[in-house]
């Protein structure tokens, strides 16, 4: 009989927190750029997307407008309210302070009254309601007002909805999926016939071919481009989507040797030996017996093969020409986003998720198949 | 014609024409070149058998050839030429480089990525794998440690830009830095050195998730007598996971290893799109595309390099396939 006070492997407290820790660690960067996805820029810029939830105190200037200027009783009035751009906000802000020059944007408490240097005064309610007055008509230009008040917080999905109207994302994220289906279904296919024969056929130079292809797994691709480009020109490809499938599926066929040999050798020789026996052909014991055996091992390295190619900006950058019409959504990330858009982060933020939600779809149903594809049983290792 | 439908027009042929080509050339070979009757029929199966081989293996062999072999060579060859391509110049373009002091910074850069990076990935991610294993909440903290995986380099140089922003308003760490009461925010993509530690920390956030998912689903496959073995015969749990489980899962940690190492090789990405490769955080792939286009024997001189830094990994790869491959 066996008596263990305590399972030695059973988590203690420490695991629980450093596991709670390093997760915390991991997700709050993303939380962060989810939350800012969903603020205004002006938002963005003011408070940090950990204070998103809270109200956040601005400090911004409105114009009154002039044509609403009535007479009463000899004095021409202005009425209206400050947050009158914000009409349709659940929840309105409220005015801490304000001012008339840009010098002192917070000089007067709400019912204070203000004056005005041509003469006039000027009164800032808390819930934004502002009344100008003056003795003299205030013609084309009336006055700016200045006021620092604390907005509550507002989310949207303004950003989502500026990235997919302005073609600033729904074009590239055709382009991506043109890009990398093609890519992602063209290695695997070679690759299969290959893994096989390096599986399960005999023929001299197998062992050569077997650390080859794990060799060419870690040449770089960078030393690719150069003779590739001037081939790619030679054949009269050129810069475009099918010189960047003809790349992808090139460099992507190591990786895919290499994982699709290991899952299927780890077929039982068994099996084979008695096809081989009851006659069928190399053909039919490939597509009829390894196949579908493998097919998880071939799932899990298609998925592997279409994330990496999605989110490639390297291979991209080199093999599609830098117009317009065939760019990815990396590339246009970077380079659009980052550039002209520099600063507009809630858009860059919700290009992201865009960009990011497909992948995360394709890992999540996947992810059993991946698994099964990198952990198959060769004979090397368990 | 639309991309969409050039891409699935694209897939029919390339799928079809692969499969027709396995399947037709093989019935060639069986019924036209060595037909298995006749006189000759025993030495017919036999020879058709030394070629089928290599009719698998004829597409991927070809695209690696044309994609990976002939380049190298021919990167190296380029290499020796001068900008035009033109004039033989030998080693010279090499020795450009050794006297180019931004070279010498992205060579060490990469250098340091090459070695921290993989390093820390894996065994951040044996160690989650590990700690994970037997929590009853396991599986929402994995995904919260995975979700940087399927994410482009670029949406995490983004995400990270709320971290690393100089703007307390907009970054984290220095809004983290102000409540701790620091004077002033601090750019920490400009400090010299520990800038490029920063990044890889980009990176190597988004490689864990990878290696944990992979190394926990190892360390399951641990038959369970070992351990209970170890275990009676007094093991603590530190013993246990370094004497058993890790040397169990060797195999594995390798192609971990060697996947993120493959990755790190294209960092290009994530420098360029937190810092542009300024304040001395410039990495190998990045020099080269900076200097790709205007002169490629340079390029291709930066290209060898980067493949003289990976020998290592190389011949270790090798040596694992020898191991088990035949």
């Amino acid at each position: 009989m066996r008596v263990r006070a305590r399972h030695p492997l059973r988590a203690c407290r420490a695991a629980n927190i450093a596991v709670l820790v390093l997760a915390l660690v991991w997700f709050i960067p993303t939380l962060g750029l989810l939350v800012s996805s969903f603020r205004e820029r002006d938002q963005i810029l003011a408070s940090g997307w950990w204070q998103a939830p809270l109200a956040a105190e601005r400090t911004f200037r409105v114009r009154a407008d002039a044509g609403a200027a009535v007479t009463e009783g000899g004095r021409h009035v202005i009425a209206g309210n400050v947050f009158a751009n914000d009409a349709d906000a659940a929840m309105p802000g409220r005015v801490k302070a304000f001012g008339v020059s840009s010098r002192a944007p917070a000089a007067f408490g709400t019912g204070l009254r203000a004056d005005l240097v041509g003469g006039g005064s000027l009164s800032v309610g808390a819930d934004g309601h502002y009344r100008l007055e003056s003795p003299r008509a205030f013609g084309e230009s009336a006055p700016t007002i200045y006021v620092r008040a604390t907005m509550p917080p507002r989310f949207s999905l303004d950003n989502y909805r500026r990235v997919l109207a302005d073609d600033v994302m729904v074009r590239p994220f055709v382009n991506t999926l043109a890009v990398t289906i093609p890519a992602t279904v063209l290695p695997t296919v070679i690759a299969a016939f290959a893994a096989y024969a390096l599986a399960w056929m005999e023929f001299r130079g197998r062992g050569f071919l077997i650390a080859a292809s794990a060799g060419l797994l870690v040449v770089p691709l960078q030393l690719a481009f150069v003779p590739l480009l001037k081939l790619h020109q030679g054949l009269g490809i050129g810069q475009g989507l099918v010189g960047i499938w003809l790349a992808h599926t090139g460099f992507g066929l190591p990786l895919a040797v290499y994982l699709l040999h290991r899952a299927m050798a780890g077929v039982p020789r068994d099996i084979i030996d008695c096809a081989r026996m009851d006659g069928a052909s190399e053909v039919q014991i490939f597509s009829r017996i390894v196949l579908p055996l493998t097919y998880p091992a071939l799932a899990g390295c298609a998925t592997l093969q279409f994330v990496w190619v999605w989110n490639d900006l390297l291979v991209a950058k080199v093999f599609l020409p830098p117009a317009d019409g065939v760019r990815v959504m990396t590339v246009a990330i970077t380079d659009d986003l980052l550039g002209s858009h520099g600063g507009d982060w809630g858009m860059l933020a919700a290009a992201a998720f865009i960009s990011m939600a497909l992948p995360l779809l394709v890992f999540f149903i996947l992810q059993r198949c991946l698994l099964r594809g990198l952990l198959s049983k060769a004979p090397e290792w368990r | 014609m639309p991309p969409l439908v050039m891409a699935l027009m694209s897939i029919l042929i390339g799928v079809t024409g692969c499969v027709g080509y396995v399947y037709f050339s093989n019935l060639v070979l069986d019924r036209v070149i060595f037909p298995a009757s006749g006189q000759t029929c025993a030495r017919n199966i036999g020879r058709a058998n030394l070629v089928r081989p290599w009719l698998f293996l004829f597409p991927a062999l070809a695209g690696s050839m044309l994609y990976l072999v002939f380049p190298f060579a021919g990167a190296f060859w380029r290499s020796l030429f001068d900008r035009e391509g033109d004039a033989f110049i030998g080693f010279a373009n090499y020795r450009a480089l050794g006297a180019d002091h931004v070279f010498q910074g992205a060579l060490a850069n990469s250098l340091l990525w090459v070695l921290v990076v993989p390093a820390a990935a894996t065994c951040l991610g044996l160690i989650a794998a590990r700690l994970t294993d037997r929590l009853r909440w396991a599986n929402l903290a994995r995904a919260a440690i995975f979700m940087p995986v399927t994410m482009s380099l670029v949406g995490a140089a983004l995400i990270w830009k709320f971290v690393y922003a100089n703007d307390a308003d907009i970054g984290l760490l220095n809004a983290i830095r102000a409540t701790l009461g620091a004077a002033g925010p601090l750019d920490v993509l400009q400090i010299p050195v520990w800038n490029s530690f920063f990044l890889m920390a980009v990176l190597i956030w988004t490689q864990t998730g990878f290696a944990m998912v992979i190394l926990s689903a190892a360390l399951r496959a641990i038959p369970r007598e070992i351990i209970e073995a170890a275990i009676m015969d007094g093991a603590d749990a530190t013993q246990i996971f370094l004497r058993i489980e890790v040397p169990q899962i060797k195999g594995t940690i390798t192609v971990v290893w060697t996947l993120v190492t493959i990755l790190v090789l294209k960092v290009f990405d994530l420098v360029y799109a937190m810092t542009g490769g300024n304040f001395g955080t410039q990495v190998l792939p990045g020099f080269m595309m900076g200097v790709m286009f205007r002169d490629d024997g340079r390029a291709s001189a930066v290209a060898m390099v980067l493949m003289i830094l990976v020998l290592p990994i190389l011949a270790w790869n090798i040596g694992q396939a020898r191991k088990g491959g035949d």
